[in-house]
């Protein structure tokens, strides 16, 4: 029977050979990797990675501790009942910006659950300088209702002095 | 049309990596082998384009339909376009694609957003067209199978924000 995937998290600061190396213990054990996403948030560097067929969380916490240890990660391991092949195919982007200000997320995305939106894909960043921050917010997602809805919602978005631009997406297949 | 469709080839077959000869022959079995590819793209999973070579046949010749699109969109209608070549670009944009030879993935594929093209008809005439937005798009992807090039091959990063078409 097939093993159920795992999903790592790992995250520390960011250095060179993270990867090679957790993916190095990994595939020398036989471990099958799924869908995986990395990036740079802060100083630190994140992994979520789907791996199957290296044991349960308590074996696999185990063949990464001499890694965890050496890059100083911080790692965590659930069984999660997750399969291949489930791609959702956005047809709306939201992409926010405005000077820095909290709630900025909350209030787009409950206004976007509002409309009938769901989040396929979110990426925020802090950018500008210290003093004048700007916060910049990239959204794909699904318009269950269309996206009247959500460009209404964003004109009231607009009102809180955010800009938002709504583009609908349409994925060309040939 | 009660035929089967034709089996599509799928990545990493080889022939999907290969350059197209030309059409030279504008024959019966031509304008046949157009309509099967048609049946063929109608059964797949929203198609607006299909190219020879995803069936296995190494010739210059694809089908392009924006009508097909699910919001209007500017477009030729549907278009049979054998030997086609592209004759001028302008502009880019960043669009997601996703091919009947590489089920289940999409990226994000910079086109130019608008082309002229010429190529030839069923019957052989010489026929030009122009193009922009999504039909752009369609004719560049199903060009490039014709030269061996998939989507794949010209992905670029998945935050890639051009304008969106």
């Amino acid at each position: 029977m097939t093993q159920p995937w795992l999903l790592l998290t790992l995250v520390g600061a960011d250095r060179p050979g993270i990867v090679a190396h957790v993916t190095r213990v990994l595939f020398g054990v036989g471990a099958e990797l799924g869908e995986t996403a990395m990036m740079r948030l802060g100083n630190q560097f994140a992994i979520m990675m789907m791996v199957r067929g290296a044991g349960n969380p308590e074996e696999v916490a185990g063949l990464l501790e001499s890694t965890r240890a050496d890059f100083g990660l911080k790692l965590h391991v659930d069984e999660i009942d997750a399969a291949l092949h489930q791609h959702r195919e956005p047809d709306v982007s939201v992409i926010v910006h405005s000077a820095d200000r909290s709630g900025i997320v909350s209030e787009v995305t409950a206004a976007l659950l509002e409309a009938g939106m769901n989040i396929l894909d979110l990426r925020s960043d802090v950018g500008g300088s210290s003093d004048k921050p700007i916060y910049i917010m990239q959204i794909d997602g699904e318009s269950s209702n269309g996206i009247e809805p959500i460009e209404q919602c964003v004109a009231r978005l607009a009102d809180q002095g955010l800009t938002v631009r709504v583009t609908p997406l349409e994925t060309m297949r040939g | 049309m009660s035929v089967e469709p034709l089996p599509i080839l799928t990545y990493p077959d080889e022939r999907l990596k290969t350059v197209c000869e030309p059409v030279e022959q504008f024959d019966p079995e031509l304008r046949e082998f157009a309509e099967h590819l048609q049946h063929t793209a109608d059964l797949g999973p929203s198609a607006v384009g299909i190219a020879a070579p995803q069936v296995g046949r190494m010739q210059r010749l694809c089908l392009v339909d924006a009508t097909r699109a699910k919001r209007p969109v500017d477009n030729n209608g549907p278009l049979v376009l054998i030997n086609p070549a592209i004759t001028n670009w302008k502009g880019f944009a960043v669009g997601r694609e996703g091919c009947l030879s590489i089920p289940d993935y999409t990226g994000k594929v910079i086109r130019a957003e608008t082309i002229e093209l010429t190529a030839q008809d069923i019957q052989g005439r010489t026929v030009t067209f122009k193009m922009k937005g999504f039909e752009a798009r369609i004719a560049q992807h199903e060009i490039d199978h014709l030269d061996g090039i998939l989507f794949l091959d010209r992905l670029v990063s998945r935050h890639a924000d051009l304008r969106e078409r």
